[in-house]
């Protein structure tokens, strides 16, 4: 296992590598390059995946190396698709070096899976992880696509369009992308959500426990509800639903590892190491 | 053994004045081509004149008396003394020439670096040289090479990336704003020259409804006219901004006519849909605090000279990686010509044939192994006999050829024939 993951780390970071280059030189031979690496690593990744799930007879999330695992395919997942949609090459550029950090982070976890294999034989919570890792890596991409924005709104406000100006693409199909990551993350991780109240359900006989895990997610859930509220309704775009994206990352990136190692709650079994 | 010789004016050597008095008339170009058809000196000849340019092309076996005869021909045919220009020509041979028009094609020699033109125009010269049979097989070899290396220098090259003027720029910009400019409305407040410009640059990238606004009525509906467009009152700019998203603001107001809070408003009402300013006013007309506010975007006259001044500085930069395509260019076509000489040729001829006698013997040998030494040299020497006796009449010919009549189309042709170049 460790061996098939060092090769999609390998695949990860030549996926970086090409992506970098393409974006100083801007040859379309090095994206098209970059996105074979990606693809390719995520073919392999999604088949160590399977034969995990096969082999251990549910989804391996046992510990944060296995769970780390299924959050870079996750974001390679949602990227590719984007990618195919879109046609928005410069977002490798962003995607592929955080699937490779998330890759070997995990790499270097120890790799003891924790035993209590009665409570991951559910088949809600093989559907609460899915949509949750799903929703939340569309939620990562969004808070990159952000990013980009902010620079290619930096460089024409400064009227000194330079280095990024020529190098991203427009506002209006940053912006576009960005809707389309929280509005995609919003719906998987409501059904993320939901799956995951009825999977606590059937293992400890109550929806909602008040697990930090729980508060965490809620909140995290009610702040992409308010961006997208604000967005339809009053026209929160551009900037402002930018910035929104890259808080609401952060809050995320709390709730899936802050909350596991600071407070305490039924999750930790998923990110013990 | 023909030279190339080039000789010729340009914005560079010369003020437009003299440009103008020596610049060729379609009608022009046909006299120079008879006049110089039948030419011992001139054996190739070919013309290009733009506004910035007028060069002649040509080779010949006497470059010296060559560049004399086009003087004495400008001068004749163009009613001007020697003296009045001959201080603004140029005269390239050989090389110099050869780099010469590859970087003119390529742009490089252009008033604005990498302005996609010049390639047109020197295709035109070529197409009307080629059409009165001026053109020969040392122009042809050459121009195809010189179209090949411009495009190259295209491709490859930032050459010809990013506006360098001013409505060109501006739509650079807007299109970084909204992507695809299809469908965008767009108010025109007063007019000009520049601002015209621009609407007409937007409207050929589809942009949809166009709105003028002009303080007389009259002038507006007149403008509105001409770019199918409609025309409103001065009082109703307010509202036409909460439909449009690209203004373009050219009035001769001596105060600001839109201001930032009024802006502020009709961003609240539009959902904050983006808005783009275009100010090519002097005074301006725009407040340049609107450029603060989220999805307003405000660019002035200064800003887009600012750009414009970036990317020709970054065309410059280019130009280098340019310069070193067309030096390789220059050595592979030298080669070339140098090769079109009779000797060269018989060389490559019997070289040619001496490989394959020698792969198709030593195949031979391989099966006959009953064959003694001395079997084998007679059998050599028998194979040299062939060759020897199959090039003594092309020989003959081309080395005739190269006293009397043009040696330079027969030589290419049997180069051709025998495929003694590798491409």
């Amino acid at each position: 296992m460790n061996f098939i993951n060092s090769i999609v780390i390998f695949f990860y970071l030549m996926g970086t590598a090409t992506y970098l280059v393409f974006f100083f030189n801007q040859k379309k031979s090095r994206e098209k390059t970059g996105h074979y690496f990606l693809t390719a690593g995520f073919v392999i990744h999604t088949t160590a995946l399977v034969y995990g799930f096969f082999s251990s007879g549910h989804i391996p999330v046992r510990n944060l190396h296995e769970t780390l695992s299924v959050a870079g395919w996750a974001v390679l997942c949602i990227f590719l698709i984007l990618q195919y949609k879109f046609n928005l090459k410069i977002l490798g550029v962003y995607a592929a070096p955080l699937a490779s950090l998330i890759m070997i982070i995990s790499l270097m976890l120890p790799k003891t899976p924790f035993h209590d294999p009665e409570i991951f034989k559910s088949f809600w919570l093989f559907l609460h992880i899915l949509f949750i890792f799903l929703g939340e890596a569309s939620f990562a991409l969004a808070c990159g696509v952000g990013v980009l924005y902010l620079l290619q709104e930096r460089a024409i406000k400064s009227k000194r369009p330079g280095f990024f100006f020529h190098r991203l693409p427009s506002l209006d199909l940053l912006d576009t992308i960005g809707y389309v990551c929280i509005l995609a993350g919003f719906t998987l991780m409501t059904i993320g959500l939901i799956t995951g109240f009825v999977y606590a359900k059937t293992i400890w006989g109550k929806f909602w426990s008040a697990d930090p895990k729980e508060i965490w997610s809620i909140i995290t859930w009610l702040l992409y509800a308010a961006l997208l509220h604000g967005r339809l309704m009053i026209g929160w775009r551009g900037r402002r639903s930018a910035v929104m994206a890259i808080i609401g990352f952060a809050v995320i990136l709390f709730t899936f590892l802050g909350v596991n190692f600071l407070l305490e709650g039924h999750h930790k079994v998923f990110t013990r190491w | 053994m023909l030279d190339i010789v080039l000789i010729g004016i340009n914005h560079r050597t010369a003020p437009i004045e003299l440009r103008e008095c020596l610049a060729f008339s379609e009608e022009d170009m046909l006299n120079a081509f008879s006049v110089f058809k039948n030419s011992p000196v001139i054996k190739e000849l070919m013309v290009f004149s733009t506004c910035n340019r007028v060069e002649l092309l040509m080779t010949s076996p006497n470059p010296d008396k060559a560049i004399q005869a086009a003087k004495q021909y400008l001068s004749d045919s163009k009613q001007m003394a020697l003296r009045q220009f001959e201080n603004s020509l140029y005269i390239h041979q050989g090389d110099d020439a050869i780099r010469h028009i590859f970087r003119v094609a390529s742009s490089l020699d252009s008033l604005i670096v990498g302005e996609p033109q010049i390639l047109g125009q020197i295709k035109d010269a070529y197409r009307r040289a080629t059409s009165q049979k001026t053109s020969g097989v040392i122009l042809n070899r050459l121009l195809h090479k010189t179209f090949f290396v411009a495009k190259r220098v295209r491709h490859e090259t930032g050459i010809g990336d990013h506006a360098v003027s001013i409505s060109y720029a501006a739509i650079e910009l807007a299109k970084k704003i909204f992507g695809s400019l299809e469908d965008k409305e767009v108010l025109l407040i007063g007019a000009g020259e520049m601002a015209e410009l621009a609407v007409e640059n937007l409207i050929r990238n589809r942009s949809g409804n166009i709105f003028v606004a002009n303080r007389t009525f009259e002038n507006a509906l007149k403008i509105a006219d001409r770019f199918k467009g409609k025309a409103i009152r001065f009082e109703e700019i307010s509202t036409a901004i909460e439909q449009v998203d690209i203004i373009i603001s050219s009035t001769g107001a001596p105060d600001i006519i839109i201001h930032q809070d009024q802006v502020k408003k009709i961003l609240r009402k539009r959902k904050n849909r983006p808005l783009f300013f275009i100010d090519i006013a002097v005074p301006r007309d725009i407040d340049p605090e609107i450029n603060r506010l989220s999805n307003a975007y405000v660019y002035d006259i200064d800003d887009l000279k600012g750009i414009i001044e970036e990317n020709l500085e970054d065309r410059k930069q280019e130009a280098v990686k340019a310069e070193r395509m067309i030096d390789q260019a220059v050595i592979k076509f030298r080669q070339w010509h140098e090769n079109l000489e009779v000797v060269p040729t018989i060389i490559d001829l019997r070289k040619k044939l001496e490989t394959i006698v020698q792969n198709e013997v030593k195949k031979t040998f391989k099966s006959l192994h009953h064959l003694s030494e001395t079997d084998c040299q007679a059998i050599y020497r028998m194979t040299h006999a062939i060759i020897n006796k199959i090039l003594h009449d092309p020989t003959l010919f081309l080395k005739q050829n190269g006293y009397h009549g043009p040696t330079s189309a027969s030589i290419d042709f049997a180069r051709k024939l025998f495929r003694l170049d590798d491409e």
